[in-house]
Parts: structure tokens; C-alpha cells; sequence
């Protein structure tokens, strides 16, 4: 099936597109600080609370630090921005016309979920503070640490489809056998999927770059006003989409109703690692993706190879 | 709701905490402030790290020839609109220090004050009182 340029606009703007992902997005914003608060055995804010908050943002006034970059810094929360909007329509194409997909956009996925990181990083050197600077190195070590066991968890799904890279032949590929959570191998690459899925949204026990105590927000110390609120709108997004990559991946597809509940399973784990975990030294999280979550990666690889 | 500008101010302030050489005492009882026993997440008040993502600044201590500057330059850092509110009897004059020669007066003779919460230190209530009048007012 191909759209036309109606469709097609309409599929970039508002579902799945930029309206759809954004308000979902910003209300699982709301579950995130919701859950958090009852963990902490509080009320936590009201619904509108994470719309009153880009609102705000998206009003304020917007301050270039003196020295920096202006046109970097003004376009680097973009970059990210428009990465998540055009993933969340590849991503949900795929999920409802499987048999449509183009060969390797697992790769062209895998590449859009580095832009955010990449963003911050860009955003934050182009800002001439000291602290981002720290932020930005910190962003970087992180993002070389969890991309190796990432790979090496998507390359699970390949191996037992018997090489097969079309994300939509994945799904359909769950939808005939059942999906790949069942296998030992799936269900050790899915749990490797999210922990870094922790680490790319930025969470603790991963959230280094934007320590709150140490470097005051550190990618983001510069940002103000509208910038930010591009910046926070990513995190939003990517707080639903990457949910949505793993339960596409390992647990059957988006094309039910049933997907609704395990995204949202998926999400509440997220948030329930975040406020159950304190915040790892960069070296130590290094030393944990590569040579812990690195050698588990390897072995669920072994074991999708023997098909268990 | 006029302005949805000032809607937005409302209903999320994020707070800055500038700590102008106050004694602590005001510092300790703001933190308390933050604990999940008052909750003003329920309000959307957000502790910040950093004076750019700020709406409100929360300052302490009586103003001196050095912190003065220092006051000054957050608050400039800060973007528009944004709140300041006095915390603690020592924002409200110079207090104690009134024949120093150190003390430079109060915070309303150098920058605009939207509200100040006297006691020493201040009750967590008072504060949220201290907010609340200072956005009522906007």
C-alpha cells in the first residue's frame, strides 16, 4: 500500500506523527512523575501538569548565552525533535502494514533513536558552559557504552528469523510463531533492550549527564524557554516510542489492543527502575554495558544461534 | 486567564534556590519544603539545578557587598517573567546587621520582590502561603 501526499502529510503531523506521539507522550510524562509521587507515598501533579509545563516553556523567553554558538545551539534540539517524529511514523507504518516495509529499516531505526543523544551533545558544546561541556562528554561515554549491548540485543530477532533485517517481516514473523520473549534468547535480549532503554531516555541509574546534584542539569544547564521545551518534547516522545520498539521487536507487534497494556507494563518497569535505583559513576556504568550487559548480549547471540 | 503567559507561570513554577550567605537555617527549611511530606509537586513546583529552567527564585540571608553581584547576575540569568520571593526575616532588612558596613539593605531597594516570608526560619506553610499570595498577585 502507498500513501498519497494527503495521507502521507496527515501521517506525519498527526497520527502517528508529531500530535499523536507528542500528547501521548507528554501524558506518559504525567504517569512517570504519577508513579514516582506514589512511590515517594505522595499525590504528585495533576493531569495537565506536563502541557502547563511545555506551555510555559514554549512562552518564555529565550536566553543565548553570551559566546556561544547561536545557530548550533538554537537548531541542535530540532535535530532530535524531528529524528523521533519521523521514527514514530516508521515505526507505527511498520506495525500496521508489516508485508510494506523497506529492507534494513531496523538499521534506519536503530540510526534514528542516536539522533536525540547526539543532539544533546551538540546542543550542549555549542552552549560554552563548563558544566554542559561535562554533561556532553558524559552523554557521549554513555551513548558508546550502551549501543554495543543494544546491537548486539537486536541482532537476536535476526539470527532466529534466519536473517531476516525488514522489521516488518520481525512482526510478521511473531504474529505466525508467537513472540520472541517466549525464547531464552529473546527474553534475555529484551531485558538488555531495557536497561538501555533506561540509559538512552536518561534515566537514573543512568543519568549522569543531566545530574541534577553535581552539574546542575548538565546538557541542558544553558537551555531556556523554547529550546527546552523541544529538548523535554524529545524525551516525551522517546518515552513512548521506545517502549513501542521493544514490544515490536520482542513481544509481538503493535497491531492489537493487547499492545496498548504491554506498552504501558513496559513504561511503568522504566519508572519503577528509575525511583529504585541510585545514580551510577560514568566509568562504573561503562565497565556495566560493556563487560556485564556486553557478555549477556553475547550469550543470548549464542543462544539464538542454537534456537533455544 | 488572560494571559497565557502568566497562566503557565501559575500553575508551573519552577524554583531556583539562591542562597545569599544565610545562616542555613532558611536553606535546611526550604529543602524541608521540598520533601514529599508538603508535596508541592501537587502545585508543579519543580526544584531546578540550573536559573535558565527558572520561574521563581527563592533567595536568603541579608544582602552583603559580596553576594549582592552575585544575586544580581542570577537574577539576570533567569529568563522573563519570572518571581522572586524573600525567604526568611533576613531578606526583609538588615536585621542584625544593621551597623555593619557590609550590609547593603534590603532586597526590594535592588531588585523587584514579589513577595517575602518573615521568620527565622520560616514555616514550610508559611512559604507555600508566601508563594501562593506572590502569584495571586500576577
Amino acid at each position: 500500500m502507498t500513501l498519497s501526499g494527503w495521507q502521507l502529510a496527515f501521517a506525519f503531523v498527526v497520527f502517528p506523527g508529531v500530535i499523536f506521539t507528542a500528547g501521548v507522550g507528554l501524558l506518559l510524562t504525567w504517569v512517570d512523575r504519577f508513579v514516582s509521587a506514589r512511590v515517594q507515598w505522595r499525590k504528585g501533579p495533576p493531569v495537565y501538569q506536563p502541557f502547563a509545563d511545555m506551555l510555559k516553556l514554549l512562552l518564555k523567553q529565550t536566553v543565548v548565552p553570551a559566546g556561544a554558538s547561536k545557530v548550533t545551539f538554537l537548531i541542535a534540539p530540532l535535530i532530535g525533535f524531528t529524528a523521533m517524529c519521523i521514527t514514530a511514523v516508521l515505526l507505527f507504518y511498520v506495525n500496521f502494514f508489516p508485508s510494506d516495509s523497506f529492507v534494513g529499516d531496523l538499521i534506519v531505526l536503530v540510526y534514528l533513536f542516536a539522533l536525540p543523544p547526539l543532539a544533546t551533545i551538540i546542543g550542549a558544546s555549542a552552549s560554552r558552559n563548563p558544566l554542559s561541556a561535562v554533561g556532553a562528554s558524559r552523554e557521549m561515554v554513555l551513548y558508546l557504552g550502551y549501543e554495543l549491548p543494544f546491537l548486539l540485543a537486536l541482532s537476536v530477532p535476526i539470527i532466529l528469523t534466519g536473517g531476516k533485517i525488514r522489521l516488518g517481516d520481525l512482526v510478521m514473523f511473531q504474529q505466525a510463531g508467537g513472540p520472541f520473549l517466549a525464547s531464552w534468547a529473546g527474553a534475555i535480549a529484551a531485558v538488555i533492550v531495557l536497561i538501555c532503554i533506561q540509559a538512552k531516555l536518561g534515566y537514573p541509574p543512568f543519568d549522569m549527564a543531566e545530574a541534577e546534584q553535581e552539574i546542575m542539569s548538565g546538557v541542558l544547564i544553558e537551555y531556556s524557554g523554547a529550546p527546552l521545551a523541544v529538548f523535554r518534547l524529545t524525551k516525551a516522545m522517546m518515552l513512548l516510542l521506545l517502549p513501542c520498539f521493544l514490544v515490536t521487536v520482542f513481544w509481538g507487534g503493535l497491531a492489537s489492543w493487547w499492545a496498548i497494556l504491554k506498552v504501558i507494563a513496559v513504561v511503568v518497569l522504566v519508572i519503577l527502575i528509575k525511583n529504585t535505583n541510585p545514580r551510577f559513576k560514568i566509568d562504573h556504568a561503562l565497565r556495566f554495558f560493556w563487560f556485564i550487559l556486553g557478555a549477556l548480549g553475547i550469550v543470548a547471540v549464542i543462544l539464538a544461534f542454537a534456537h533455544l | 486567564m488572560k494571559d497565557p503567559r502568566i497562566w503557565g507561570l501559575k500553575k508551573s513554577p519552577w524554583v531556583y534556590h539562591v542562597a545569599a550567605a544565610s545562616c542555613n537555617n532558611c536553606d535546611i527549611e526550604i529543602l524541608e519544603l521540598l520533601t514529599p511530606r508538603y508535596d508541592v509537586e501537587r502545585f508543579g513546583v519543580v526544584l531546578v539545578g540550573s536559573p535558565r529552567h527558572a520561574d521563581a527564585l527563592l533567595v536568603t540571608g541579608v544582602l552583603n557587598r559580596k553576594s549582592l553581584p552575585r544575586v544580581l547576575e542570577v537574577y539576570e540569568q533567569t529568563p522573563k517573567p519570572c518571581l522572586v520571593i524573600g525567604i526568611g526575616t533576613c531578606t526583609c532588612g538588615k536585621q542584625i546587621f544593621r551597623n555593619s558596613y557590609n550590609a547593603v539593605g534590603p532586597y526590594d531597594k535592588h531588585l523587584p520582590i514579589h513577595a517575602l516570608v518573615p521568620g527565622c526560619p520560616p514555616k514550610p506553610e508559611a512559604m507555600i502561603l508566601g508563594v501562593v499570595k506572590a502569584l495571586s498577585k500576577l
